[in-house]
């Protein structure tokens, strides 16, 4: 049976994520792995 | 990146995730590396909804020390909104689910000051000190909360 492999939803918008935190904070990730 | 399943379905719990890539994402690269003083990658920042960092990952971790990271910056961000009921019960979370990491010493040591700030009893922080005689004594937080012994 195949299974449902979960994924991080990334977005790459600082501005517009903190307006819509609501409640929840902000994980802000500074990367150069391969995207 | 972040592949384990306890690490995904944190920050799916507690986080809208934002993530800027060096080359894909350039110049809100430089712009937010520039506010928040990212010198390095990976790095990863806690910000709270005002947009004030409250806690600070540098370099890469394993899954399980990532997460106990995490768990750290999400005490930390209800300690800075001075919940400290809630910020002393997440700092426990992180002594008693993660005690092999380096984040443990850390959330023993804030889980009492937390607990010190929501009853203003300083046997909380005699309670910390004695902790720390049996546990995470080499930690540099042991050290900290030694000022607090009897």
């Amino acid at each position: 049976m195949a299974t449902a492999t979960r994924q991080i939803q990334w977005r790459s918008d600082f501005d517009t994520a903190l307006k819509d935190a609501k409640g929840k904070l902000v994980l802000l990730d500074f990367s150069a792995a391969p995207m | 990146m972040y592949p384990d399943p306890r690490v995904v379905a944190f920050i799916d719990e507690h986080f809208v995730p934002v993530r800027v890539h060096v080359k894909e994402n350039a110049d809100e690269f430089q712009r937010l590396g520039s506010r928040f003083g990212a010198q390095w990658t990976p790095t990863t920042l806690i910000v709270d909804a005002e947009g004030n960092e409250q806690h600070r990952i540098e370099g890469f971790l394993p899954a399980e020390d990532f997460l106990s990271q995490l768990k750290l910056g999400v005490a930390k961000a209800a300690f800075a909104r001075n919940d400290y009921t809630n910020a002393e019960r997440l700092f426990g979370q992180v002594v008693d689910e993660h005690p092999g990491t380096e984040a443990a010493p850390e959330g023993l040591y804030w889980a009492g000051v937390s607990k010190y700030r929501a009853t203003n009893d300083p046997s909380a922080l005699r309670e910390t000190a004695r902790a720390f005689r049996e546990r995470h004594q080499e930690s540099s937080w042991a050290k900290k909360a030694s000022v607090w012994n009897a």
